[in-house]
């Protein structure tokens, strides 16, 4: 700043300009006072130097002159303005002046015309800012341009806040020390305004000012010199060293160095600085903060611990080419062989195969045998009696109970003084009872214990004496076993005393507990006595009244009888009794306790006996040890469920025992998941039997060899074995006495002793495999190892593991990142402690948690919300969620929790029969997974799912375009276009509405006449099964001749029903009417979700029924006929054609299976069939059950029917063809569109089909197609439309000379030139190695050659230039049908007709639905015949046996037939048929069913449903 | 007359679209819509609207004014999903197809009071230079399969847009018992709010 002032100096100063000059002179006043500090070199400025000396003394002398002559000119400033203007003169004066007499000058005019200074000051006062005006330098600078030397800079900058700060308070001695010619005005100034500074320097110089312009200044440049600078900068500069910092300089004095992390506190990893920055930070520190506080109790610098994670959290960006080229790289590793064991598979980075677990079979103790004598097992249970009392000797328990007792009793004596017990402290007298309490505990305890031991000594004793009987009842030893009973003597007068001291003392103890025990009942006893007497007061009280009422009111008596219960009257508690509590003590030490007098005595079982040799034993023992000699045992190795060694075979000796002493060293690759041990055992030659099977433990991995303890684990086995001789079997009653009472069953068990380990390795390794990719074995692994990757997440769970873990990794416990598991440890390990069975995350979430989650999932709106949001199906469209918990009804959720409740459970009611019921399940699911697959791919959106563009067009288009251009572009009555695409979310219930457009019909069954009702009525179209079997309503002919329409043959007319809204037409009149009238239907989306997924699903059928409509006259008197028509219109079914709401959609976006030249293949047919028929249907994949594209010939391979049908006409092809067409079409029909919500077709292969028992068009003609196929007919699965399945699948057979058409839903089948085939376009045809595109001009099938030889009219798909590759089929190799049951069949039909039945009830609510059984019976045996005829050329006979037995009935009724799916679906037909809405008032109903089942369950059902009238 | 405890709130916006800037089209009209969540109904007024066909001015702000009015009145039971209007612009090309000239979406303010907004508006691009040139040419240029996507966040990865010019909107807003709900959105004396608050997220 000061270079760039000295370079401006004609600029106008900025306000701190001036301050800066009383720096310049503050940092000299500091030297040396010379001032300005000027080069010894330079001889002017030493001129000036000694000039301005002596100037300054004068002007000190005038300063202090003129201070006081201010003072006294203060009251009078105002003549100082006359002043003013002669500053401009004294600038021009002065400008001719030379330089240093002008200085001079200056200075001595500046004294004289001081009066001046002073008057411009105190104008300054009033106007102290205009005074330089801008674009020239202000005097002072002006001056201390020419007149100055600048110092170096740093210094400046460095002193510059100080200086300025001591502007203020410095000011006059500086302004005396320095600048002499202001001081003078400045003296006066201080009084006036002392604040002023920057001010008054300024206009001191007022008088100078006028000469800056014209100062000319020789000098030399300045210099400095090096060692002057190098001493500066000395002195202002500090380098610090990079020495090592002897650590005393760091530490505060006398203070040694503490190192923590030494100490075991934990410190962390410091950040990595190099040791000369460490040390040049340090010196520095130690230059500027004596006070040493970065410096830590260690003597370093402080340090965090190290922010920076070893390893980048966010993945590496590759940025450059060739790293993706590497990364990209691809290394050829050999193929690892697949060890089929799933997850606890060792690791291929792992060496395999050095694993070793060894394992040592000692022997095998059989505790039960079948061949055990019983002498055996009377010995068995001694032995193990013995063992036990052992076992309980060893721990001498009761000792211990006994010293701790009389401890306690000691206690308590010294604790209690005595003569004067209540008067010890309150403490004592807690601690006291404390021990009293103990003391009684132990007692009992010691009591049991005592007792136990007893009476094992007992047990033992009487085992003894019972073997020893039995040996010599049967005279014969068979074991070596032998008791003997040490007595040992006591001192019989000590152990009395003693004994007799025990018991006193627990008498007292006894008494003291009773004394206070009654103190305490006799309390209780005095507040219930006096509440009883109370009560019995308030009683009689009561009862005076009651008496008094009684007699006023005697009815009231009865009403209350007991008012209150009746208190009973307490009995006193019993005193205690001295005598009986001794008896009781004395009777319990006798039963208990070793008495007095009675020697101790220690059992001790020896094998010394001596056992009977064979040849003295009768015949049945002799037989029992050949039999058990003739026993040999092996023992089998088995891990992870395989067998991997056998010991030897080895003889059951007598004492059954078996020692094998082997030790099987297992190499395993595999982690051990189990460890097995089959005993098995040999008799004589036979094979042999497994006995039991012992699971061992798999050590740990700290158990090695050398160090596994030798264990014992026991087995049983649960066979049955009766043996003929002494031998007492196995799971086999038998008993010791006479008279076969106290029988005992054993079963066959025993021991085998057993040691696991883990083999050492040759190195000191153990041979341990990673527990689930853990290697403890191996430190070094471990060091870096996390705790889930060194003992699985599984072993977080496992509490012990952890802390073993922890404590082998040498976890440092005070890392805070370790802290929340060394608690948990520390938690776990104290044992004591709870410990939760879940390990938290995030600990801290609950204090942010403003409610608790169990009442945040109460809340009934946020799970509202938390459903839609998760698009479940239920309330994916729920609009409006309330806005209170109070306002959602909970039948909101009723719906979705029913569905999640089914989801596990097979409702078998809604589909009666369990396979229907498990196949619905299956679906379902299948269902929802292909959902899943479609809402991820849903979520990928392609840019034509966003953005409508127009493709780019060809030349054509193109050239029409630009014809287009000449076109009118706002033509004033433009075409309609081509409507876009409803988008689904604006629609709301009742937009959408179905139309129907009812054109007309032909060949309507008409009414028979009256008088030929025999006749054969008018043919029945070939569409529908259903109108085929429709029966001609009946008139009786008494009736007829009242009909004013009777010339009529039929009156039909057309209801359309879809989702329970009816419609209908009005009614024609004729067989071949023609209505040519729209219905229309309103449409409902489910949940009001109109997506096209959830439109897609809708199950709805629109049912179109035909009726006839006959009117009845039901005027009763013929003389009301001229006043009043009175007829009833009773309307008759004649048929009905269903259609699904469903549409094919199809949104493929699944992987394939198939080879990618085949699929680019598909891909071009397609194309270039579609190009030149568009409109006509080309199959080349399809979608599989599993999501996979499959090529669609290799759906078509030949399948055998069930044999079952090939039976029934043996000789007869066509008919056998039908049968089957008619078995395939009785296959419930169920489109896919339904079952997958509308996103693909998927095609399930025959097989799966059958086991389905549902499918649509393609599956029917898939399986069709193989039948034919098998059956040796020439067969296409036939690809077009039909009415009224819009595009489906048909079979085309080629018979001797003409095609037949067959349709596998109904299994009806056409000529080709049959006008009444619903098929109307033909688009494919698909064989079973290749595919045909009907490239002809017509694709009726009535104008197309069916001969796909012909290139020029059926395009294939292979060719020669692309062969056939010989696909393999997806189709099984054969079907296997089981045969169904009928008694199922049968019950299943019981139960669909009660429902129906029940349906039917429920229809009519307002009337009275009678059954006619009779009728219904013969309806009954009707059914089969219609089955077994197909529901032809029966209906003659029929009528004519229905008319023979319901001869005065008018019925009108009608066979129903469809396959079975499931309730439903047979529901909704009998509905249709309208048959409940008959409202005569004595109508009657009949109904019947009858299923006929077919291999493998496919069920064909038939129902009749009929009205009846009866005839007056 | 409210309730004492209100089970909807209601939301009143009135306004208009004032005008639009497309600096380099003329003789554009807009259409509007409202985007709005589940839990939204609107009670009252128009939903959708479509505007004359305006000119630019002929002085230096070239501007092109509709002052086509919107008004309309939801209720609610929720905040999410509160309402956007979504505007889409059109006009002719040269050739004089009409073609789309900008999309935009802005959620209606939440707080009561008068509130401006401007909107930046874009196009989707074609998706290669010979397709936007045959758009070009045809006039059938590249457009959302509905406007509403431009409201919606989902599927919005797979376009390319380019930004066209602004529309600036007016909106009164009204509510009523949000607060009763719990909602609160504004600052409790509504009488200061007569400024409009500043323009979104670009210079004017």
């Amino acid at each position: 700043m000061v270079s760039e002032e000295s370079q401006l100096g004609n600029q106008p100063e900025p306000v701190q300009e001036e301050p800066k000059t009383h720096l310049l002179s503050m940092t000299v006043r500091r030297g040396p006072r010379s001032l300005p500090p000027i080069p010894s070199t330079s001889r002017t400025g030493f001129a000036e130097f000694s000039m301005r000396g002596r100037m300054r003394e004068k002007l000190q002398a005038a300063r202090s002159k003129a201070e006081s002559a201010l003072l006294q000119e203060i009251p009078t400033p105002r003549p100082r303005r006359l002043r003013s203007p002669s500053k401009k003169e004294l600038e021009t004066e002065f400008g001719t002046e030379p330089g240093k007499e002008v200085e001079r000058t200056q200075q001595e005019i500046d004294s004289q015309s001081y009066s001046r200074v002073k008057f411009r000051d105190s104008a300054r006062k009033i106007k102290p800012k205009p005074q330089v005006p801008p674009g020239f330098p202000s005097p002072e600078e002006a001056y201390n341009f020419f007149t100055f030397n600048f110092d170096p800079e740093p210094e400046e900058s460095e002193e510059k806040p100080k200086a300025r700060h001591t502007v203020g308070t410095n000011q006059g001695e500086e302004e005396g020390e320095e600048e002499e010619p202001p001081t003078r005005g400045r003296g006066k100034e201080m009084d006036e305004e002392e604040l002023l500074t920057g001010d008054d320097a300024e206009d001191f110089l007022l008088g100078l000012d006028h000469m800056a312009d014209d100062f000319v200044a020789v000098r030399p440049a300045d210099y400095e010199s090096i060692h002057d600078r190098l001493q500066m900068e000395r002195e202002m500069l500090f380098i610090p060293s990079r020495q090592t910092v002897p650590t005393y300089k760091k530490l505060p004095e006398n203070v040694q160095p503490r190192f923590l992390e030494d100490e075991g506190l934990y410190t962390g990893v410091r950040p990595e600085v190099a040791r000369t920055n460490q040390n040049i930070m340090e010196n520095r520190l130690l230059m500027q903060d004596p006070e040493r506080r970065w410096f830590g109790d260690d003597g370093r610098i402080l340090a965090l611990p190290n922010p920076i994670k070893p390893f980048p959290s966010r993945r590496p960006v590759l940025t450059q080419e060739q790293s993706i080229k590497a990364e990209l790289e691809t290394l050829y590793k050999k193929a690892v062989k697949y060890v089929h064991s799933s997850q606890h598979m060792i690791r291929s980075g792992d060496p395999p195969g050095n694993f070793q677990l060894d394992i040592d079979i000692s022997g095998l103790i059989f505790t039960h045998h079948p061949c055990f004598s019983r002498e055996h097992v009377l010995a068995a249970k001694l032995a193990q009696l013995y063992d036990q009392y052992l076992a309980r000797h060893q721990r001498n328990k009761a000792k211990f109970l006994t010293d701790k007792l009389q401890a306690l009793r000691n206690a308590v004596q010294t604790g209690v003084d005595p003569e004067k017990p209540h008067s010890s402290l309150d403490t004592i007298q807690k601690t006291i009872n404390e021990y009293k309490s103990e003391i009684r505990q132990t007692r009992k305890f010691r009591d049991a214990e005592q007792e136990k031991d007893r009476t094992l000594l007992k047990t033992i004793i009487k085992v003894w004496k019972e073997m020893k009987s039995l040996r010599e009842f049967q005279r014969f030893t068979n074991t070596p076993l032998k008791l003997v009973l040490r007595k040992e003597k006591v001192d019989q007068k000590t152990d009395e005393e003693a004994y007799e001291a025990e018991i006193q003392a627990e008498i007292s103890e006894l008494l003291e507990e009773h004394t206070e025990e009654y103190a305490q009942k006799m309390e209780e006893y005095r507040t219930s006595l006096h509440q009883w007497k109370a009560w019995r007061k308030a009683q009689r009280a009561k009862k005076k009244k009651r008496k008094q009422a009684a007699e006023d009111h005697p009815d009231d008596e009865i009403e209350e009888p007991h008012p209150e219960e009746d208190l009973v009257k307490p009995t006193p508690p019993e005193p205690t009794n001295r005598a009986v509590i001794e008896q009781e003590v004395r009777e319990r030490a006798a039963q208990n306790r070793r008495r007095p007098w009675e020697p101790t005595l220690v059992p001790e079982l020896s094998l010394a006996g001596s056992v009977t040799p064979s040849d003295q034993c009768p015949r049945a023992e002799v037989s029992r040890r050949e039999d058990v000699k003739k026993r040999s045992v092996y023992l089998k190795v088995l891990f992870n469920n395989k067998e991997v060694s056998r010991t030897v075979s080895r003889p059951l000796g007598a004492d059954f025992r078996v020692h094998f002493g082997q030790i099987f060293n297992l190499q395993i690759v595999n982690w051990p998941e189990s460890l097995t041990l089959q005993v098995y055992e040999t008799i004589g030659h036979s094979s042999p039997t497994l006995l039991a099977e012992v699971f061992l433990p798999i050590p740990e991995t700290t158990v090695v060899t050398g160090r596994a303890p030798i264990e014992e684990v026991e087995f049983s086995s649960n066979q049955h074995v009766t043996l003929d001789h002494e031998g007492v079997g196995s799971g086999v009653p038998f008993s010791f006495e006479a008279d076969g009472s106290n029988q005992l069953i054993l079963m066959t068990s025993g021991k085998v002793s057993h040691s696991v380990a883990w083999a050492i390795g040759e190195n000191g390794i153990p041979l341990i495999p990673p527990l689930s990719q853990q290697n403890i074995g191996f430190r070094s692994a471990l060091k870096r190892a996390d705790a889930i990757s060194s003992i699985g997440t599984s072993g977080l769970m496992d509490m012990k593991k952890l802390a073993k873990w922890a404590a082998e990794s040498k976890l440092d416990p005070n890392d805070p990142n370790n802290a929340p598991l060394m608690q948990l440890i520390s938690v776990a390990t104290s044992g004591e402690s709870y410990v939760p069975d879940f390990f938290r995350l995030e600990q801290l979430q609950q204090e942010f948690n403003f409610v608790s989650d169990q009442e945040l999932n109460r809340s009934k709106r946020f799970r509202l919300l938390c459903l839609r949001s998760q698009e479940v199906p239920e309330f994916r469209n729920y609009k409006q969620v309330p806005v209170y918990d109070r306002e959602i009804m909970e039948k909101v959720f009723q719906d979705y929790e029913k569905r999640l409740r089914d989801r596990s459970v097979i409702e078998t009611k809604e589909h009666i029969d369990t396979h229907r019921a498990i196949v619905a399940k299956y679906l379902q699911q299948v269902r929802e997974s292909v959902i899943n697959r479609f809402l991820i791919a849903k979520q990928y959106f392609l840019l034509a799912d966003m953005i409508v563009e127009e493709e780019v067009p060809n030349i054509s288009i193109l050239g029409l375009s630009l014809f287009k251009l000449a076109e009118q572009k706002r033509p004033l009555r433009p075409r309609r276009k081509g409507r876009k695409k409803v988008t689904a979310q604006n629609l709301s219930d009742g937009d959408i509405k179905l139309l129907v457009n009812i054109v007309r019909a032909y060949d309507i069954p008409v009414r028979k006449p009256a008088m030929s009702k025999f006749q054969q009525p008018s043919k029945s179209s070939r569409m529908f099964s259903e109108k085929r079997a429709a029966s001609p309503s009946t008139h009786s002919p008494t009736h007829n001749a009242d009909y004013p329409l009777s010339q009529v043959l039929v009156r039909p007319f057309v209801e359309v029903s879809f989702q329970r809204t009816v419609c209908h037409t009005t009614t024609a009149e004729g067989p071949n009417p023609s209505w040519n009238e729209e219905l229309e239907l309103p449409f409902r989306a489910p949940n009001g979700d109109y997506s096209t997924a959830s439109l897609q699903s809708v199950k709805d059928i629109v049912f179109i029924n035909i009726f006839d409509e006959v009117l009845h006259d039901v005027l009763e008197d013929d003389r009301e006929r001229g006043s009043g028509i009175h007829t009833r219109i009773e309307r008759h079914w004649l048929g009905c054609v269903k259609i699904p709401f469903s549409t094919i959609y199809f949104q493929a976006r699944f992987e394939s299976q198939e080879d990618e030249k085949l699929l680019q293949a598909t891909e071009k047919f397609q194309a270039e069939c579609a190009l030149k028929f568009p409109n006509r249907q080309c199959l080349t994949t399809v979608t599989d059950i599993s999501g996979k594209t499959v090529f669609i010939t290799r759906y078509l391979k030949p399948l055998n029917p069930p044999q079952e049908l090939l039976n029934v006409y043996p000789n007869n092809l066509q008919a056998t063809a039908e049968l089957v067409a008619r078995y395939v079409s009785l296959i419930p029909f169920l489109p896919d569109t339904v079952s997958f919500g509308g996103i693909c077709d998927l095609w399930s292969t025959s097989d799966q089909f059958l086991d389905l028992l549902a499918g649509d068009e393609e599956e029917h003609a898939v399986l069709l197609c193989n039948y034919f196929l098998s059956l040796g007919k020439k067969a296409w699965l036939l690809m077009g439309n039909a009415i009224p399945e819009g595009p489906t699948a048909y079979v085309l057979t080629w018979e001797q000379g003409h095609y037949l058409i067959w349709n596998p839903c109904s299994g009806h089948f056409y000529g080709q030139f049959d006008t009444f085939c619903p098929l109307k376009n033909v688009g494919c045809l698909i064989g079973p190695d290749n595919i045909w595109f009907n490239i002809q001009r017509y694709d009726s099938p009535l104008r197309i050659n069916f001969d796909v030889t012909k290139p020029k009219l059926w395009k294939s798909f292979f060719s020669r230039s692309l062969p056939y590759p010989g696909l393999s089929s997806v189709q099984p190799e054969e079907l296997i049908y089981q045969r169904s049951d009928k008694a199922a069949a049968a019950e299943l039909q019981d139960r669909i007709e009660k429902i129906l039945k029940e349906k039917i009830m429920d229809w009519r609510p307002r009337h009275l639905t009678r059954w006619n059984r009779y009728c219904t019976s013969t309806l009954r045996h009707f059914l089969p015949l219609l089955e077994k005829s197909q529901g032809e050329d029966v209906e003659d006979d029929h009528r004519a046996e229905l008319l023979k037995q319901l001869g005065d009935y008018r019925f009108s009724g009608f066979p129903l037939h469809m396959p079975y799916s499931e309730v439903k679906s047979l529901i909704d037909a009998v509905y249709s048929t309208g048959v409940h809405n008959i409202d005569v008032p004595n109508v009657e109903f009949a109904l019947a069913v009858y299923i006929h089942p077919y291999p493998k369950n496919v069920l064909s059902v038939w129902i009749y449903v009929a009205s009846l009238t009866r005839n007056r | 007359m409210a309730t004492a405890s209100p089970s909807v709130f209601l939301l009143m916006v009135n306004g208009q679209v004032e005008s639009a800037q497309f600096p380099e089209y003329d003789d554009l009209y807009c259409k509007y819509c409202f985007v709005y969540g589940q839990d939204w109904a609107p009670t009252a007024g128009l939903e959708e609207g479509i505007s004359q066909i305006t000119s630019k001015s002929q002085d230096m702000r070239q501007a092109l004014v509709w002052n086509f009015p919107i008004d309309v009145t939801f209720k609610s039971t929720n905040p999410y999903g509160w309402p956007q209007i979504v505007l889409s612009v059109y006009g002719p090309d040269v050739f004089g197809n009409d073609v789309v000239r900008g999309y935009g979406a802005v959620h209606v303010p939440f707080s009561p009071g008068r509130h401006k907004r401007t909107i930046p508006m874009f196009v989707p691009e074609s998706t290669s230079k010979l397709q936007k040139f045959t758009s070009w040419f045809t006039g059938r240029r590249p457009e959302y399969t509905d406007p509403k996507v431009v409201a919606q966040g989902e599927g919005r990865e797979v376009t390319r847009v380019r930004s066209q010019g602004f529309v600036t909107l007016l909106f009164n807003v009204v509510t009523k018992d949000m607060r009763k709900l719990g909602y609160d959105t504004g600052p409790l004396d509504t009488q200061g709010v007569s400024r409009p608050s500043p323009p979104q997220g670009f210079p004017q």
